[in-house]
């Protein structure tokens, strides 16, 4: 078994003292974030990003990987004794857990949460393990125009599927489109958008851009809207199950990564429709569907399960085709160019070492969580507790250490808090961020590859479409696009219909 | 004087339009900016740098158009929530104004008077605009985590922040 080798070797390097620290390191401030309001993992990894310069690519990938794994968990912790999501993954998990609190049963919605996590992250990391060396082999041959189109399907089901607006949505992607933009011209080495600057013409650092929309566009956000008011967090005791709740909550931990794995592996907005999906099966199949809105634990475990195994279908998505479906996928990508390697089918073969090290880490981080997370969780709850001015001041005060470390040069400070402010206009008036940073990352490579494509059939528009998997893409771009138009014809119909029968 | 005021509330329901303005904005830089790039030497390939500047600003000017003729039929945006988001009221810009002159006092500070200095600022000047009124302990909190983070970056992270005058003292 090619697999498994590989696997004993990656858990031999994730369990090296140093790996293992920063494993742990990891998973601590994820959850940590994942309980603070108004950070998550997205802002996290963009802040912790100037470690990079330092720590080898293997050690901070076993970090942030701790940090996405540990953020879910610690997200759930807030939904249930505040009844505020710290996460959008957790968003569905209030719905039950809250009352659960209320009802003095905040310890077995911590316990089946935890446990949740745990199982679906053990499932959905197994099937990253399975699917993603096939996946990569079938992917190893695609080409330029291949690329091109599961890129641009990416922009498209981001902007499309995420979001309330789609024009929003567009209008977010053109914004990261046009950042970008600036710099040189990888093939004519031509300055774009750089205006003279000399600041500019090697580009806007990743870094500044994920800092600049997560980190100061939503501290300024949450600023200017600050709740006077803070929520009094229910108080809670060490979380435990009964076997009543054991019986009541297996089968949902284990149907949570049937959901999860596959919505987050397509670039369909990661956690969110999953765990709302997993919620409305549980009520469908619970016995107790009266319970459902008053405390029912099947609705904290089953989506729990899910966000946790939707967090491992993003990574094989990212590590297999480099193609990022959440906010933090996006933000790691950003952290692999930083190293100047890049995800994709060739990443398997090219540094199986480091891949390897950080599927076993997941592994490790998960048991590190749950070890954690049971007998800690009135702990973390004291973390809402910290003073809202510190807790923002903070988040700037890193930002902009972090944006300053690239260059050491205050132009990035300067672009920092000029990305800064468009983030707050983008959350001001409803544009999803998402699609503005995976945009920033793909853009300059679909470019690339799109001009690779056309030079090599001659400048011929057919050269972007001569492969049955390009073609097969642009259908389900169609569909995707034209599906508002679809819906309404199919509603039509269904109205003429009814009045008839 | 009730039409201005009739002028201004249009103006405030409608504040989306400057979104709108926004993209075409920068739309029209863009395409701008394709158009007055010098020809290139040399091997360009079927597809020259204008071109893709071309789409995405088209992009933008489309869906700047798009976006406020949903603006004006009545559409809004919904502003992001969150767990410490209170959208009942309206929001406090002036908040916003003291972090951003807060954050332009480090940029302005970092390399003349140093990070430890700037960094102080920032923290110091963002706790008292988010709403904080203790600057004693404000204040040793800001300089212990300045003075922390430069042990940190440098010895770690081995990326020296400025010192400014304190070069020597640390």
């Amino acid at each position: 078994m090619d697999v498994l080798g590989n696997l004993l070797d990656g858990f031999a390097t994730a369990l090296t003292p140093e790996n293992l620290l920063l494993a742990g390191l990891g998973v601590l401030l994820g959850t940590a974030i994942g309980v603070l309001p108004g950070i998550g993992p997205a802002m996290a990894v963009a802040l912790l990003l100037p470690v990079t310069y330092t720590v080898e690519p293997t050690g901070a990938f076993i970090m942030f990987a701790g940090i996405y794994y540990g953020g879910m968990f610690g997200g759930s912790t807030t939904s249930i004794l505040l009844n505020t999501p710290g996460e959008t993954a957790a968003v569905v998990t209030a719905i039950e857990g809250h009352p659960m609190a209320k009802r003095g049963r905040g310890a077995q919605a911590l316990a089946t949460a935890a446990i949740g996590h745990f199982v679906g992250g053990l499932v959905g990391t197994i099937l990253l393990v399975a699917l993603a060396p096939v996946v990569a082999d079938l992917a190893v041959n695609i080409g330029a125009p291949d690329f091109v189109a599961v890129m641009l399907l990416a922009f498209i089901a981001v902007t499309s599927v995420l979001g309330k607006s789609r024009v929003r949505g567009f209008a977010s992607l053109a914004i990261g489109l046009a950042i970008g933009l600036i710099g040189l011209d990888p093939v004519t080495g031509q300055q774009r958008l750089t205006f003279g600057s000399l600041h500019l013409v090697d580009g806007i650092d990743v870094v500044v851009v994920a800092v600049g929309l997560f980190a100061v566009g939503e501290a300024l956000w949450v600023a200017a809207n600050l709740r006077r008011t803070a929520g009094r967090p229910i108080p809670v005791g060490r979380p435990w199950l009964s076997r009543e709740d054991v019986r009541r909550s297996w089968k949902p931990w284990l149907r949570g990564p049937v959901i999860g794995f596959p919505f987050g592996a397509v670039p369909a907005g990661g956690a969110e429709i999953p765990t709302f999906l997993s919620y409305v099966t549980e009520k469908r199949l619970s016995r107790r569907a009266d319970e459902f809105g008053k405390g029912a634990i099947e609705g904290v475990a089953g989506p729990e399960s899910t966000a946790s195994a939707s967090a491992a279908g993003t990574l094989t998505t990212m590590l297999t085709l480099g193609l990022p479906t959440t906010a933090v996928a996006a933000v790691m990508l950003a952290a692999f160019q930083q190293y100047g390697i890049q995800p994709g089918p060739l990443l398997f073969e090219r540094e199986s070492e480091l891949v390897w090290a950080l599927i076993a880490s997941l592994f490790v981080g998960l048991t590190l969580l749950l070890l954690l997370n049971l007998p800690l969780a009135p702990l973390w709850a004291k973390l809402l507790r910290i003073p809202r001015p510190y807790l923002y001041a903070g988040i700037l005060f890193f930002a902009s250490v972090g944006a300053y470390a690239v260059s050491s040069d205050v132009a990035d400070l300067i672009m920092l808090l000029v990305i800064g402010l468009v983030g707050l206009m983008m959350r001001r008036f409803g544009l999803p961020v998402l699609p503005a940073i995976i945009a920033v990352i793909l853009g300059p490579n679909v470019e690339l590859e799109l001009r690779r494509a056309l030079q090599l059939s001659g400048g011929d528009l057919s050269g972007l479409v001569n492969t049955t998997f390009s073609v097969v893409v642009y259908c389900v771009i169609t569909v995707i696009l034209a599906w508002p138009l679809i819906a309404r014809l199919v509603r039509k119909q269904s109205r003429e219909k009814t009045p008839a029968s | 004087m009730s039409r201005a005021r009739n002028v201004s509330r249009w103006l405030g329901e409608h504040s989306e339009l400057g979104v709108a303005g926004f993209l075409a904005l920068l739309g029209v830089l863009v395409i701008a900016d394709a158009a007055m790039l010098p020809p290139a030497v040399g091997q360009v390939g079927p597809i020259g740098p204008d071109v893709v500047p071309y789409a995405i600003g088209g992009l933008l000017v489309v869906t700047a158009v798009i976006l406020a003729v949903d603006v004006l039929r009545g559409g809004h945006g919904e502003a992001e929530s969150g767990e410490d988001v209170d959208l009942s009221e309206p929001p406090e810009w002036r908040t916003v104004l003291l972090l951003a002159a807060a954050f332009a006092a480090n940029i302005v500070l970092i390399d003349s008077a140093g990070f430890l200095v700037s960094g102080t600022v920032l923290f110091w000047g963002s706790a008292y605009a988010l709403g904080s009124r203790k600057p004693v302990r404000d204040g040793l909190i800001a300089v212990g985590l300045t003075v922390a983070t430069y042990f940190l970056f440098a010895h770690w992270l081995g990326v020296p922040l400025p010192l400014g005058p304190f070069e020597g003292v640390l």
